[in-house]
């Protein structure tokens, strides 16, 4: 059988904050949103196929000693989602060696996702904005595909984890707690909300690739008021 | 037996055999930390003052010398840190901090030493040294043939124990407490008597060396008299038996100034003790971390005298006390006990601190609740090392012990002839320039063709390299036997040795420096093309021409070449005859002296510059580990330890805490799944520190901010405002396991 083969950017070896326990963190290159908060721009064009199935699950499984504890690997990006093909494929060999599967999308692919969400253990599910003039504005891109994937997420009964980042003057306020709190409502097995407050570090990587940094005029999330609303989402959220 | 009460009999009360009454009698402990006591108002008390004294001598670099005496065992008054000071007595001199003069390593050493501290030596000890008593420096320079001395010149052979003490060994201490001073020099009598025959040199040579023995331990008992503690009889309770093995310890460094003098493993054996006075209420919790406490209080203040060449090598004052925890015994028991806890949690009532050197014998089945406390503890302090015990058990069995950073023995019956390290970097130009050195442009090695290739050709390098490495291996074997031959003649460790076995196993332990710059170089002659760039027929730097597997990544391409370079400079050793038949071993080990051997070779085709730090240890280049942290330690884990590296594979690795995980309880997790994981893999040692690049570059400009921040370098911890300026930046110049 001809195996196929995918575009990776890199593997981070160790990656505990992507998932539960000691990660390998699989960077897939090209992704259809133009994310303004985007820190990987170098991963947004789908390359050349430079790994095989073979390739990328064997380094993978000469970490399975780490994985102890709920580790595995992340298919991370880009938008893994784009090469699903390819991850299925790994995702067979990995789960024969009982691999935990994790996939960190922002839910954008062209389709399958029935198929794929067969083999993922985790889903960490990037939530850009709850209402689609914003969400168009950071993305970029409508906001329909995102919901085509929802309804495959919550028809898979797989665990979620939500992850929302926070930027200032756009979602920094107590309104779209709430309306977050009301989207989520219709995604299933929620096990676990982060707010990561939005910083500057990937600036550097935009002047490299010469594009223009979309929030050139914006600062750093302060912290501290990052994760004042994170608690009062955690209040809100639970008591619903 | 007075003060054997209580204890379950057994083998060791016929002969000489801690282990077995250890095993007989320790109780493991499954539970928490909770059970912990923070210190007493009197430790309290005592530590103040130490840490006075601390900051003193920070500032003078050395507090004081004593000049007048030389280094012995009963031949200091008695010293205390204050009145209070009646927990656990016992300086190396009669004041704390006060630095012992050592001249039977090497005479001219101590005029260096005294000369950097504006110090004169005692008339009378001048002249003895001068006129009437040799030392073992010139005992081997007597000795020294050309080829070596021309090795140690440019720095091929570098740090070899050929002035100064040679350290390493670790005396079974405790056999003081449990059988008392008199018991232990009966043995010796008897095996005195018993080493008869023909009168060859090592019959001879054993004769006097249990002679010298038997008189040591009649002085360890008078060093004792001298504090009023009486040790000819086995120790009654816990604070004799740590007080006992304090006092052996005690007299290895008043004796001896070698590099390491490590402790030992105590902590079930001392755990013996204190569960049977708390049993019989004689001790609470609270006191028994007292008595710990004060211990390390102690072990916190050995000192040496050093040069300031020395301190460029080793940094910090390291005394390498290092104290080996918890591990295995071979039926698969684990030896944690509540005194493992008492001694790591010192950490917290006493702050962080390098010394003595926390080494935990790591082993996938030892409690979670204790991983977890080892962890937490790493988190706080960067104060501990890992070592692979379910590696080195079913070598050394389970009672060894780690001397030194990464060096396993077994307590009492295994010594070893320490020999600093070569260095496979340099070896590697040296077979690019017909065996001329690179900087000193000094011939080395004879019949060594010179290279003139354009572009470097990979079998023809590998060839001349392992031709010489063939080479160096027969020099620095000859240079370690002359070493330790003149050492037992001339500083012979009777204290130490007291507390062997006589029948003693000996290691060889040679070591490597340079082995990443080395395979990385080989890979990218093999996989890119690299081009010498030459000035009188010396090579001064390299031109390299695509991309090449660099060690650090978990590719086999490069990591197989460091295998092999290791493979061949062992195999090469293990074929020269060793002095007093010493089974050959070697480790992977640099300490701070990466930078000094970095100094002392010229750019190498991997693209590192001229005087540029070589990685620490066994470490990856800095930077060149660009596939995150697993990738990084898988490559280490490859190398062959007891194949080749049974003497240690030192690794230093660091991480930013955000990376570890969101918050301590998933940091604490994370880092026992990476100790496993590593360890699985057959690795053998991992420093873990976990810190911000920006708080060491914060501390270099503001040392006054951070008077305890101690770090792991290599094999060791040192406070990092102890290190040299070079030292800092390179520290921060290694590779950081960090997410953005």
């Amino acid at each position: 059988m001809k195996r196929c083969r995918g575009s990776i950017d890199s593997v981070e070896s160790m990656g505990l904050l992507d998932g539960p326990g000691i990660r390998n963190v699989v960077f897939l290159n090209g992704c259809k949103l133009r994310c303004k908060y985007c820190h990987n721009p170098e991963m947004w064009l789908k390359k050349d196929n430079n790994i095989s199935v073979e390739e990328l699950t064997q380094k993978i499984i000469r970490n399975k000693p780490y994985f102890t504890n709920g580790g595995g690997v992340t298919f991370s990006g880009g938008e893994p989602l784009l090469q699903s093909e390819f991850i299925i494929e790994c995702c067979k060999i990995l789960k024969k060696e009982n691999i935990n599967i994790a996939l960190d999308t922002a839910g954008v692919g062209n389709g399958n996702y029935d198929e794929i969400l067969k083999y993922v253990d985790l889903v960490l599910l990037d939530i850009k904005h709850t209402d689609e003039k914003e969400y168009k504005e950071i993305t970029g891109k409508e906001m329909k595909e995102i919901e085509n994937f929802i309804f495959s997420l919550n028809k898979s009964n797989k665990k979620v984890w939500i992850r929302q980042v926070i930027i200032p003057g756009i979602n920094d306020n107590e309104k779209y707690i709430d309306k977050l709190i009301n989207y989520l409502k219709h995604i299933k097995n929620i096990e676990k909300v982060t707010f990561l407050p939005f910083h500057r570090l990937g600036r550097e990587k935009y002047i490299k690739l010469n594009i223009p940094y979309p929030y050139e005029n914006k600062q750093d999330m302060d912290k501290e008021k990052c994760e004042r609303l994170y608690e009062l989402f955690l209040k809100r959220f639970f008591n619903n | 037996m007075t003060g054997w009460e209580n204890f379950k009999k057994g083998n060791w009360q016929n002969e000489i055999d801690v282990s077995n009454f250890i095993k007989l009698n320790y109780k493991p402990y499954d539970g928490d930390e909770n059970f912990l006591e923070s210190k007493t108002d009197k430790t309290d008390k005592i530590w103040n003052e130490c840490k006075k004294l601390l900051k003193e001598e920070f500032k003078k670099h050395v507090l004081d010398i004593d000049v007048k005496q030389m280094s012995g065992i009963d031949v200091y008054k008695p010293g205390y840190i204050c009145k209070e000071d009646d927990c656990i007595v016992g300086l190396q001199t009669d004041k704390p901090l006060k630095r012992i003069v050592n001249p039977y390593g090497g005479i001219r050493m101590v005029y260096n030493e005294l000369k950097a501290y504006n110090y004169e030596l005692d008339k009378d000890v001048d002249k003895y040294f001068n006129e009437y008593r040799k030392t073992h420096n010139q005992g081997v320079f007597d000795v020294y043939t050309d080829d070596i001395r021309k090795a140690r010149h440019v720095g091929l052979l570098t740090g070899l124990p050929d002035a100064y003490g040679r350290g390493r060994i670790i005396g079974d201490y405790r056999r003081i407490a449990l059988y008392g001073i008199d018991r232990l020099i009966e043995e010796k009598q008897k095996d005195l008597k018993n080493l008869k025959g023909i009168m060859t040199d090592e019959l001879i040579r054993q004769r006097e060396e249990v002679s010298e023995q038997i008189k040591a331990l009649n002085k360890i008992k008078n060093m004792g008299l001298s504090y009023n503690i009486d040790m000819s009889k086995p120790a009654k309770n816990a604070k004799e038996a740590i007080q006992f093995t304090y006092f052996g310890y005690l007299a290895a460094v008043k004796e001896n100034n070698g590099a390491a003098e490590s402790l030992g493993r105590v902590d079930a054996f001392l755990d013996i003790y204190i569960n049977r006075d708390i049993k019989n209420n004689k001790l609470t919790e609270k006191k028994a971390q007292e008595l710990i406490d004060n211990f390390i209080i102690k072990l916190r203040l050995i000192r040496h005298l050093r040069t300031p060449e020395y301190d460029e090598l080793f940094s910090g004052d390291p005394t390498w006390v290092t104290c080996s925890i918890a591990g295995m015994t071979k039926e698969k028991k684990h030896m944690v006990t509540k005194t493992s806890y008492r001694i790591i949690h010192t950490l917290t009532n006493l702050d962080t601190s390098p010394e003595p050197n926390m080494t935990i014998l790591w082993s996938k089945h030892l409690p979670d609740n204790f991983k977890k406390y080892c962890a937490k503890m790493s988190i706080e302090t960067d104060a501990i090392q890992y070592e692979n015990d379910d590696l080195m058990r079913p070598i050394y069995g389970d009672d060894y012990a780690i001397a030194c950073c990464v060096s396993a023995m077994r307590v009492g019956k295994d010594m070893q002839f320490f020999g600093a390290r070569c260095n496979l970097a340099k070896s590697l130009l040296l077979a690019l320039n017909g065996g001329i050195d690179e900087t000193k442009r000094e011939k080395v090695l004879d019949n060594i063709d010179k290279m003139n290739d354009e572009i470097l050709d990979y079998s023809k390098v590998k060839k001349a390299y392992f031709k010489v490495l063939e080479d160096v291996a027969e020099i620095y074997s000859s240079a370690m036997n002359i070493i330790h031959y003149m050492h037992d003649k001339y500083a012979y460790e009777s204290s130490q040795m007291a507390l062997h076995d006589t029948q003693v196993h000996r290691y060889m332990a040679y070591g490597v420096a340079g082995l990443s710059v080395a395979a990385d170089s080989l890979s990218a002659i093999k996989y890119a093309k690299v081009k010498p760039i030459r000035e009188d027929g010396i090579t001064v730097d390299f031109e390299i021409e695509g991309d090449f597997p660099k060690y650090g990544n978990d590719d086999d391409r490069v990591d197989d070449i460091a295998v092999e370079i290791l493979d061949k400079i062992s195999s090469e050793l293990k074929k020269h005859q060793t002095y007093r038949n010493a089974e050959t071993t070697m480790s992977v080990l640099t300490i701070t002296s990466n930078i000094v051997y970095g100094e002392k070779t010229g750019s190498t085709p991997d693209g590192r510059k001229a005087k540029m730090p070589f990685a620490p240890g066994a470490n990856p280049m800095h930077g060149r580990d660009s596939s995150g942290a697993l990738s990084s330690l898988n490559s280490v884990a490859k190398l062959p330890y007891e194949k080749c590296c049974k003497d240690g594979i030192s690794n230093t690795f660091s991480i930013t805490p955000n990376t570890l995980g969101e918050n301590l309880e998933i940091q604490k997790q994370n880092l026992v799944n990476l100790l496993d994981g590593y360890f699985s893999k057959n690795a053998h040692h991992l420093n873990v520190n976990v810190l911000n690049r920006q708080t060491l570059i914060d501390a270099m400009n503001n040392p006054e901010k951070y008077p305890l921040l101690t770090i792991r370098v290599s094999g060791y911890s040192v406070r990092f405002n102890r290190l040299t300026k070079k030292q800092q930046k390179e520290v921060i110049e290694r590779t950081f396991h960090e997410k953005m």
